[in-house]
């Protein structure tokens, strides 16, 4: 640490948001952000499942598609979805050492995450606004 | 291996586990309001899976992959916060993570068949 002396700069500081991939700790962060989410979000959707079990198709149409609970359906999708995304690029990269095999695993990664929120996202609305 | 297989690194294993099982059962919350949302027919094809022995089954895991998941990740969270390390405060807190999922599992299950749900 002697060229530190040239400068203000904290070691600390010179690190920050860089990294190997020069994202820094952004997956990091945004795994705990999306698991507090969660966390406040899991006795609500709990009370929503519970809610709409066993009821008939109108019934269920009619609780799901209301305002607040569309709402936190629809957040309860993108945190979970953004959390399993990073979690499982962590496993693949973890367990998966060959090169091709690592890319294709995360490039599948990205397209079944992006394919689960964008089909729920979808009936969660059209649950909301019908036809 | 010369060291002791602790409750610690099984529940590391397991938290790993469970995430992959609630990535995979995000299919299930995907038919779930799909179904609903395409009509009365696809809603009451998914209504008999759920009703039905495996269903039921597949269901009871999920249910405590996601409760187990979640203790065990507010587990990490006090740990992230640089709480909970020493010897017997992470061992508490390991099985707390893991009774509290069982009974919380459980309880739930109790409370959706006394509510006559999942006909």
């Amino acid at each position: 640490m002697s060229g530190s002396k040239t400068s203000m700069r904290t070691p600390l500081g010179r690190v920050r948001r860089l990294g190997s991939a020069h994202s820094g700790t952004g997956d990091f962060w945004r795994q705990r952000l999306t698991a507090i989410a969660m966390i406040l979000l899991i006795i609500p959707m709990i009370v929503i499942v519970m809610t709409v079990m066993g009821r008939n198709h109108a019934a269920a149409v009619q609780i799901l598609g209301s305002p607040i609970v569309a709402i936190v359906l629809a957040l309860f999708v993108i945190a979970g979805v953004w959390h399993m995304k990073i979690g499982m690029q962590v496993v693949i990269e973890d367990y998966v050492h060959e090169e091709r095999l690592k890319l294709v695993s995360i490039i599948a990664n990205n397209f079944f995450s992006a394919v689960v929120a964008l089909s729920a996202i979808y009936a969660i609305l059209k649950l909301s606004f019908g036809v | 291996m010369t060291y002791r297989w602790t409750l610690t690194m099984a529940m590391s294993i397991v938290h790993r586990i469970t995430g992959i099982a609630l990535y995979a059962g995000t299919l299930l919350l995907v038919w779930w309001l799909l179904a609903t949302a395409a009509g009365p027919g696809a809603h009451s094809s998914f209504q008999a899976f759920a009703g039905s022995w495996i269903g039921r089954l597949i269901l009871f895991g999920y249910t405590w992959a996601l409760i187990h998941h979640l203790l065990g990740g507010a587990r990490h969270l006090v740990w992230d916060l640089g709480y909970g390390f020493g010897p017997n405060e992470r061992e508490w807190l390991t099985r707390a993570a893991l009774i509290g999922s069982i009974v919380l599992t459980i309880l739930l299950w109790v409370i959706v068949f006394a509510a006559g749900g999942l006909r």
